[in-house]
């Protein structure tokens, strides 16, 4: 097909498909020429990468007119409003969420909805006057977020702290079961009260969220605050992520005849054309697109050039190990399972963070000069892959060894990683167990953790949230107005994510 | 010998007790209760060989006139279990103290608590003091599910390392709790007075039998023992467990399950008794 075929092609089907709301008709129109038109070129090399699925750009396309994730600084805007945007520091509750409403709506992303809405807790906490007054307005503005902000890759931290502003949010979206905004609570077990975790535990069995994110080690993660952005994706506060392109190690190690092929070219090639492509593609972002240079958000301070990083995507640990193994006859050692196959594992990974970290970029000073190593959740059209450094599904361990498993592989992943698990209703009666369980996840190095009830209708696909009537309603071609369902029908059809192992507690 | 008869591991566990729990299910009760839902684990195995010859894996042999298990060929078909004539298991590990604080060694991150249930656990003492001891040191909560026929007050040392039991209050009319478990309830009652008192008492459970027990009479009467507790703010739970004919005996599977209308009225007994933790299950 010519390049006029396929633009054509993809311009007529997505304005005749009736499963698209117009939103959703809208926003894949604008996608579609930054396939085609080349603002910076890939390194020579890149094409072929893409083409055997090693490498993988994520659909970002070749003219990027904002970085890929936004964490802009809410404190900042509360405190000083937005003078582009004509909005004055908030003076109470009603002021504040009306203002946050506005604001959210001119934050862009790659998905051209907010991925970051702030450390939503503490931003309402200091207006609150009121109690009954506060759960009045924070549950609308909750039903105002999921009507408005139709992708729930949107994410909301509170935490670590217990706030009733929490507890207000908690509560309101135990009730209101939306996929969005999805939540992470950032979890110290040396700050956040026991009771405070257990009503978040006693939310995740209910509506599959907030997920854990281990506070006490992420902190440190950048010389500025992190938020949990987007799927799990750590990042920093007033920066983001300018990219993320990601590298199947599955598809790498199918390249390769055997581990050391993999180790010493395999990979050291994939890794540099990566990081250049990366590179060009910041180096336009920066010095040619728009946002940079004249972003109101830019331009009054609530995002800043000097912390933005570039994420480095990793999937398909497991099935690359599994593979290398069978080529060397060993088709009963799998990942997860065997030693051998999880220390071949920690050899790959070794090797990779000290590739991506050999490479020298120009704009990630933020993360010391260089890409974050990031476990990509997948995308809805990977079959056989698995997510980051996940054992698949189908092929789980034993719940306290999963943990462990998960724990050891978990701080590779800088920019952001994360484990799911769904358990069985007996386990709504002792959130608290959930807790416990938790504590001990990180206690043993897990980073980000993520369950929900069987019996749920909202759950987690591989790092977003979905409902699952949402799911069936797409199913039968119907359209949705919340855009991560599609990607959610696709993993529930290519990679089972409806099978997963339920887990007795 | 300190060796106990180990019926089941369950490694971690949201419904014995408060957060995740490791529990340990001993073989052996000294209580014959009609309505038992694990009557398998009432006796010990005498070795009379009878599960030998339904064993479909070779899991189950015959060595030296005793009956020996390998758990790891056992495909848990329970033909075993259907076979037994006096209400036994095969399927039991003999585990010194030191192996279950190794398992609780494993496991301590992700929980806080041990439970030991059974059969009837207090048959172990000497296994459980040690293996209580092995876990409070490991800075573990220590729980007991205990049918009370067994006398705490005379056993300081194992309650200096025991957080709390959980009592089965079976029935409060001795005549009614004879003919349900072949044994006197004096002891039963004398613990449930006086593990409130010594703060030693987690909850108390009591299965509801329609028409077989006098259920409102045992409820009123926990309820009036304890409400002095409740009153002081002690946090004693109380656990209303319906009936079910689930893994039953053949003379108790054509019971129903009690209906709504009358646990509602036993919870709200308890309810007016002071009693701020129920739990119908």
């Amino acid at each position: 097909m010519s390049i006029e075929q396929e633009i054509a092609k993809s311009t007529v089907g997505i304005a005749t498909d009736t499963s698209l709301t117009h939103e959703q008709a809208m926003m894949n129109l604008s996608k579609v020429s930054g396939q085609f038109v080349y603002g910076f070129m890939p390194p020579e090399g890149y094409d072929r990468q893409l083409e055997l699925g090693v490498l993988s750009d994520i659909g970002e396309g070749y003219t990027p007119i904002c970085p890929r994730y936004l964490l802009p600084d809410y404190d900042l805007f509360l405190e000083k409003g937005c003078k582009f945007l004509r909005i004055d520091p908030p003076k109470d509750l009603f002021e504040a969420i009306e203002a946050l409403k506005m604001f959210y709506r001119h934050i862009p992303s790659i998905t051209n909805f907010p991925v970051y809405l702030g450390r939503l807790d503490r931003m309402l906490q200091p207006f609150i006057r009121d109690e009954a007054e506060a759960r009045f307005l924070i549950r609308h503005f909750m039903i105002f977020l999921d009507r408005t902000i139709s992708d729930s890759y949107a994410h909301a931290n509170i935490g670590p702290e217990a706030t009733l502003a929490g507890q207000i949010i908690l509560d309101c979206d135990y009730e209101l079961q939306n996929a969005t905004p999805s939540i992470t609570l950032l979890y110290d077990p040396a700050i956040t009260p026991d009771a405070f975790a257990a009503l978040c535990a006693r939310n995740d069995l209910a509506c599959a969220k907030p997920s854990f994110a281990n506070d006490a080690v992420y902190r440190s993660a950048y010389p500025v605050e992190y938020g949990i952005a987007s799927c799990y994706n750590v990042l920093p506060v007033g920066g983001g992520a300018f990219t993320l392109a990601r590298l199947n190690l599955k598809a790498a190690a199918d390249q390769a005849n055997n581990t050391e092929d993999l180790l010493n070219r395999v990979l050291p090639e994939a890794v540099r054309l990566n990081c250049e492509f990366m590179d060009a593609k910041i180096e336009f972002l920066v010095d040619k697109s728009l946002f940079f240079r004249s972003n109101f958000l830019v331009q009054e301070g609530f995002l800043h050039l000097d912390r933005f990083t570039g994420m480095f995507g990793v999937v398909g640990l497991a099935e690359c190990v599994n593979h290398l193994e069978a080529l060397e006859g060993h088709t009963d050692i799998l990942y997860g399972h065997s030693d051998a196959a999880d220390s071949l594992a920690h050899r790959v990974m070794c090797q990779l963070t000290e590739l991506v970290n050999a490479y020298v970029s120009p704009y990630c000073a933020v993360s010391g000069g260089h890409f974050s190593l990031h476990a990509q959740v997948g995308l809805d059209i990977d079959i056989g892959v698995s997510s980051g450094a996940r054992i698949p599904i189908g092929d789980e361990i034993a719940l306290y060894d999963h943990l462990r498993h998960a724990g050891q592989f978990h701080p590779y992943f800088h920019s952001g990683v994360g484990d799911i698990f769904p358990f069985e209703v007996t386990a709504k009666r002792n959130p608290e167990s959930l807790v416990d369980l938790i504590k001990g996840a990180f206690s043993v190095g897990m980073r980000y953790f993520s369950a929900y009830a069987s019996d749920s209708d909202v759950i987690r696909i591989t790092g977003y949230l979905v409902k699952k009537s949402d799911i069936e309603k797409l199913a039968r071609g119907e359209a949705v107005q919340q855009d991560n369902v599609i990607w959610g029908l696709g993993e529930v059809r290519n990679s089972h994510i409806l099978e997963r192992k339920v887990r007795a507690l | 010998m300190t060796a106990a008869p180990v019926n089941r591991i369950v490694l971690f566990s949201s419904v014995d007790g408060p957060g995740n729990r490791t529990v340990f299910f001993f073989q052996g009760c000294n209580f014959n209760c009609g309505y038992c839902h694990n009557p398998e684990t009432i006796h010990l195995c005498n070795h009379c060989g009878a599960c030998v010859s339904v064993c479909p894996t070779g899991a189950i042999r015959m060595e030296h006139d005793e009956v020996r298990y390998r758990r790891e060929i056992c495909c848990a078909c329970d033909a075993c279990l259907r076979a037994c004539p006096r209400d036994s298991s095969p399927k039991i590990d003999w585990m010194e103290p030191e192996q279950a604080l190794e398992i609780l060694r494993q496991n301590r991150p992700f929980i806080r608590g041990v439970t030991v249930s059974g059969g009837e656990c207090t048959l172990q003492r000497d296994f459980l003091l040690r293996m209580f001891e092995g876990a409070k040191e490991m800075g573990l909560q220590t729980l007991m599910d205990s049918n009370g026929n067994y006398d705490f007050s005379a056993d300081e040392a194992l309650l200096r390392v025991c957080d709390g039991v959980m009592l089965d209050v079976k029935c409060f009319d001795p005549a009614a709790h004879r003919v349900l478990t072949r044994e006197d309830n004096a002891l039963v009652l004398e613990n449930l007075s006086f593990l409130a008192r010594a703060g030693k008492l987690e909850e108390v459970r009591t299965v509801i039998v329609p028409d077989q027990l006098p259920n409102v009479e045992t409820v009123r009467n926990v309820c009036k023992i304890l409400s002095p507790h409740w009153k002081e703010d002690a946090n004693i739970g109380y656990k209303l467990i319906r009936f079910r004919p689930l893994g039953v005996r053949e003379n108790y599977r054509g019971i129903s399950v009690p209906g709504e209308s009358s646990m509602e009225e036993l919870k709200n007994i308890a309810l007016n008794a002071g009693c701020s933790r129920i739990e119908v299950l």
